[in-house]
């Protein structure tokens, strides 16, 4: 009989059905979002073999633990174990959010590689020009000191482009995130080593201005 | 200046040739990990440290601690990994018995269970850092304790240091962290920790 049911638990879990637990309320299933190009369609930039890893690893493994901390969490209602939750709640999760950015943030090379309209202008402002703002993100990425992402953020209260950085799996909170940089060695060093300079340099022309665009005028509106 | 350890810290070499850990660890990591990650935390060292001794300002040392504490943490971190690896053929991977071996018994069970418990730990490490036993000097007993990112060991006496950044394990074990710590048992220099231990706890080993 579980072998029956297990085909249609699976379809469910891969459609992110929200669904009713007797006697706990409604429990959402985080999934994996699909890549929206093909594997190998970020090359040269970013190989085939780093993306499916990637994707089909880490960031699977990050859905997976979300959707267990989040089930222990639900069925909780003791604070302390709550509070010892938020470790594998904040990891994960800032994982999920993170990979979840950055996947449509990407692009393959071509049209979408440069910023136009209101996104550009306010690069223009901010940084002086796109350049200034690729040598300055890729600066300040490459300084961090462990695991993390690099971002270039929008400040709703300065009503400014910014860069932040972030460190392991935190999502960005202080601001709008507009464009992601993974800097975890995960992402580049099958394919860069260790010389981080190179993939920084090679990831912007994969990097997806308009959906950066998308998210800037969603901040803005 | 002189005499003073200050901005003149260099890479100490290997203590086995690059390809002496395989098939465990790859001879591509080795010399990676060793000429480019390590060298490049003795250069941030020494440039940090050469910064701080030109200036006398409370705010511009406050300013570089940063950069010492990951720089240093690094090149004594990788400086205490070289030395507790060793090559199958010079007993990587051995332990006798002795002071070492009585220990790990007393506070974990057995060996296996120490092993099984800091592979846990180190798989746990949210980010990049690193797995170690360590000699409680307070506690006079061993215990498994991680840390995050370069931070150096300070709260115990390092005995054995596993480096779960990834690129300590990616380019040969991908994502399958578990399969990097099981193979690393291989290779771990129990001797070199038993020497630090015998230090630590100022035993005699007659």
């Amino acid at each position: 009989m579980f072998t029956l049911a297990r085909p249609l638990v699976t379809k469910a879990f891969s459609r992110g059905l929200a669904w009713k637990l007797p006697g706990v309320g409604i429990a959402t299933i985080y999934t994996l979002p699909e890549l929206p190009y093909a594997y190998n369609a970020l090359e040269p930039y970013i190989s085939e073999e780093i993306m499916k890893l990637h994707h089909q690893k880490h960031h699977q493994t990050y859905v997976n633990g979300l959707n267990t901390a989040k089930e222990k969490y639900e069925k909780s209602t003791d604070v302390r174990e709550q509070i010892s939750l938020q470790a594998a709640i904040k990891f994960n999760g800032g994982g999920h959010i993170n990979h979840s950015l950055f996947w449509k943030n990407l692009a393959p090379a071509g049209s979408t590689n440069k910023p136009t309209g209101a996104l550009k202008e306010a690069i223009d402002r901010d940084f002086g020009s796109l350049d200034a703002l690729k040598k300055s993100m890729n600066e300040r990425t490459a300084a961090i000191q462990g695991s993390g992402w690099g971002w270039l953020g929008y400040n709703k209260d300065l009503k400014k482009l910014e860069i932040v950085t972030t460190a392991n799996q935190d999502p960005l909170l202080s601001h709008v995130p507009i464009i992601g940089i993974d800097i975890w060695e995960h992402a580049f060093y099958l394919q860069y080593k260790n010389v981080k300079p190179d993939y920084l340099n090679a990831i912007w022309s994969v990097i997806n201005f308009e959906e950066a665009g998308q998210r800037y005028e969603a901040a803005t509106k | 200046m002189a005499g003073l350890n200050i901005a003149n810290h260099t890479l100490p070499p290997l203590p086995y040739p690059y390809n002496a850990l395989e098939p465990h660890i790859s001879q591509e990591i080795m010399t990676l990990h060793h000429t480019k990650h390590h060298q490049t935390y003795v250069n941030g060292l020494n440039s940090a440290e050469s910064a701080y001794a030109q200036t006398t300002s409370p705010k511009e040392r406050i300013a570089l601690q940063a950069a010492l504490k990951f720089n240093g943490g690094g090149h004594i971190n990788h400086s205490l990994f070289w030395k507790n690896l060793a090559p199958v053929s010079a007993g990587g991977g051995k332990i006798h018995d002795g002071p070492l071996k009585t220990a790990l018994e007393r506070d974990f069970g057995s060996v296996e269970e120490f092993k099984k418990a800091l592979n846990a730990a180190s798989a746990a490490i949210q980010g990049s850092g690193w797995g170690w036993l360590g000699y409680s000097v307070s506690a006079k007993k061993l215990e498994i304790i991680t840390t995050p990112n370069q931070d150096p060991l300070l709260s115990h006496v390092p005995l054995i240091g596993i480096d779960m950044w990834e690129h300590a394990f990616y380019l040969q074990y991908k994502n399958v962290k578990p399969d990097y710590l099981q193979a690393i048992w291989h290779v771990i220099n129990f001797q070199e920790a038993e020497k630090r231990y015998i230090e630590a706890t100022g035993n005699s080993k007659l």
